[in-house]
């Protein structure tokens, strides 16, 4: 066979019909993200081999960064369990053009942000003790439980996606392997809504919960504190448009369409509805917690804002410009049909709902519950920031090696035809 | 809400108005349960002490500005947020007398207990323990150092407890029935001017019952019902009020 050398050496290893740059531009990428998780890497030894003393934490701020991190990471990937719901559960059928992007971005959250969790945790080696000693009145618990297997679904939905690719897929046993499994996908999109219901709420209960830390304090139905329902309803509000910003993070770096806009939009007004909901419960949360929770741990509205560092802009900017805004847009169809409305709300909403995740980490750490003592203030150091990086630069790789490899974009054949 | 009773509580009272802010307890706490020493400890808030005594001001100016300062130990709540909160039975409180406990080895180092906390009362060990040479010799054998990657809390200095025990044991006595002072923590011991009195809090024969039942007496953050074994006594108006949280149309306790 004539070889073609105006096509990339690693052509064969393509998703049928689809263009990729040349190795070589894709090397370079590949080491520019290389050198971040270098230094992410190096910033992850240092942690492991010294101990948590080289991060900025300290014994007001045992949670900082890495927590809000995972929190942010995890909310925004719940766009994977989410759209499986809504593509396999309800048969919204148009989701299965962007499924496979969600699936890939819910296993790089989710598996990035227990990454971050070997670098917070103490005693990493010791991190099987929440299965063999675990506690059951604990929310930890449940989300060590709910993450840990949910991992495991995304890890399986992920797996006939990588053994479609256009090689793989020529051996018998894996082809036979990736079709049943999608044929089984129903019942893991089922398993994967419901573990994901539980973790993104225990993640919200685990503040809840702490009954002594009036910031993040709630009363709630029977054994939930009302941030269960609010962290799991906030992250289906934020999830799905987080991965249609991927995607078009992706369409601008390749130059190519990959998800249609009609997708994009119809992932929008599900994340606004969603938004919508979230935003009546948040609201009337947080007018609870002013009268009733406040009063009566004896504090006012006031005394839980500090300086700018925690102001009350936070809350504003969480409820308002990132909260009410971006739902106006999802859900007013001239609006959301406008790309430039539409991404920039698309953007307020997940910076919105990772706002949520940083007070409640943060903030309500830095807040004094003694009144004799004083808000403290935590800023991350390069440690914390270096093996954050490191898990977007993970990210980016799976990503890059993923739409590069493996047949992510059911459309992107039809949608860049004309160019062809 | 759940509050862990049992038929002897120890706890402590602290009268505030005694307390001139010396120190000699946080000294005696940490060489009695064996804290390293922090190479850096100009962070105050990354430094272990697992008693710290804090200054209250009436934030007023002279002639009428008054200070007043508050040890403050693990409270030892009867209703503990951090228990709850342990994924892995770290800490508990189910021993006769309701210490809570801190178990090392079991401890993973995800640091909830202390974000439920309010107290502060909760440390974690952020670097290796480095003792100065020869100083690892004047270690308490009877308690065990911690390695770097876990949380810990004073624990009333529990060994004491424990040896108050034997030693009631072997003389033929009760040892669920301690006499007042058989056993009593390094900090109420060091503490000059004996402001800091331990004692089962159940026990009308100990002093620090009569002290827990003061008009003057109350505990730190009451109305978050943790529900502390631990009392402080001020006649001072003022320092009764920073004791808790109040609005300002309520009336404080005493």
């Amino acid at each position: 066979m004539e070889k073609n050398y105006s096509l990339p050496a690693d052509h064969d290893l393509f998703p049928d019909g689809a263009k990729r740059c040349s190795l070589m531009q894709f090397m370079a990428w590949m080491g520019i993200v290389g050198v971040v998780a270098a230094w992410g890497l190096y910033a992850a030894y240092k942690v492991l081999s010294t101990g948590l003393g080289v991060t900025a934490l300290d014994d007001y701020f045992g949670f900082g960064l890495w927590i809000t991190f995972d929190l942010a990471v995890i909310a925004l990937g719940a766009g994977a369990f989410f759209t499986g719901l809504l593509r396999y559960i309800l048969n919204i059928d148009p989701l299965k053009n962007i499924i496979n992007l969600t699936v890939i971005v819910g296993f790089i959250c989710y598996s990035g942000a227990m990454l971050i969790l070997v670098l917070d945790v103490g005693q990493p080696v010791r991190a099987w003790f929440g299965y063999w000693h675990a506690n059951v009145h604990s929310m930890l618990t449940e989300v060590i439980f709910c993450i840990t297997c949910y991992l495991i679904v995304l890890i399986i939905e992920f797996i006939p996606l990588v053994f479609e690719q256009k090689q793989l897929d020529r051996i018998p046993v894996l082809h036979h392997i990736a079709h049943n499994l999608h044929v089984m996908m129903p019942l893991f999109a089922g398993v994967g809504a419901f573990l994901s219901t539980f973790h993104q709420g225990s993640l919200g209960g685990m503040y809840g919960v702490l009954f002594a830390r009036p910031y993040v304090f709630r009363d709630g139905f029977f054994v939930w504190p009302w941030t269960f329902f609010l962290f799991v309803i906030s992250a289906v509000g934020s999830g799905p448009v987080f991965t249609v910003l991927i995607a078009t993070i992706m369409e601008k770096m390749t130059g190519r369409k990959l998800v249609s806009w009609e997708i994009k939009s119809l992932m929008g007004k599900i994340a606004g509805s969603m938004l919508f909901v979230y935003l009546i419960f948040k609201f009337l949360d947080t007018y609870g917690w002013i009268e009733h929770i406040l009063p009566h741990a004896g504090l006012t509205f006031d005394q839980n804002f500090y300086g700018n560092i925690y102001g009350q802009w936070l809350l504003w900017a969480e409820l308002g410009v990132c909260g009410v805004l971006p739902c106006i847009i999802l859900l007013t169809p001239s609006l959301r049909n406008n790309p430039a409305l539409f991404y920039s709300a698309a953007l307020l909403d997940c910076i919105g709902i990772t706002i949520n995740r940083y007070v409640f980490t943060v903030q309500a750490l830095a807040m004094p519950v003694m009144p004799f003592d004083s808000w403290e203030t935590y800023a991350p150091n390069w440690a914390e920031w270096g093996s954050s990086a490191l898990i977007i630069a993970y990210g980016a790789i799976v990503l890059s090696l993923s739409y590069r490899y493996l047949p992510v974009f059911p459309q992107e054949k039809k949608l860049n035809a004309t160019k062809a | 809400m759940e509050i862990k009773e049992f038929k002897v509580k120890w706890g402590m009272a602290i009268d505030l108005d005694k307390c001139t802010g010396c120190g000699a307890c946080m000294v005696a706490c940490q060489a009695e349960n064996n804290l390293a020493p922090i190479a850096d400890a100009s962070n105050k808030i990354k430094v272990m002490n697992w008693l710290v005594v804090y200054e209250l001001s009436n934030k007023k100016p002279f002639p009428e500005h008054d200070v007043a300062y508050l040890p403050r130990p693990c409270q030892q709540c009867g209703h503990p947020p951090c228990v709850s909160v342990c994924p892995v039975v770290a800490t508990d409180k189910n021993e006769e007398g309701g210490i809570v406990s801190q178990i090392y080895p079991r401890c993973i180092g995800c640091r909830y207990c202390m974000a439920a906390c309010p107290y502060h009362a909760r440390y974690f060990n952020w670097l290796d323990p480095v003792w100065p040479e020869g100083m690892e010799k004047a270690l308490t054998p009877d308690v065990s150092v911690r390695p770097r990657g876990v949380v810990e809390k004073c624990s009333f200095c529990h060994h004491r407890f424990m040896k108050a025990k034997d030693k009631a044991i072997a003389e033929g006595r009760d040892p669920e029935a301690l006499a007042d002072g058989d056993y009593v923590t390094s900090c109420a011991e060091a503490c000059p001017n004996g402001a800091i009195v331990f004692g089962d809090l159940n026990n009308p024969d100990h002093q620090v019952y009569h002290l827990s039942r003061s008009k003057y007496a109350s505990r730190l953050l009451e109305r978050l019902h943790a529900n502390t074994q631990v009392y402080y006594l001020s006649r001072r108006e003022w320092v009764r009020r920073q004791l808790d949280n109040y609005l300002d149309n309520e009336k404080v306790k005493g």
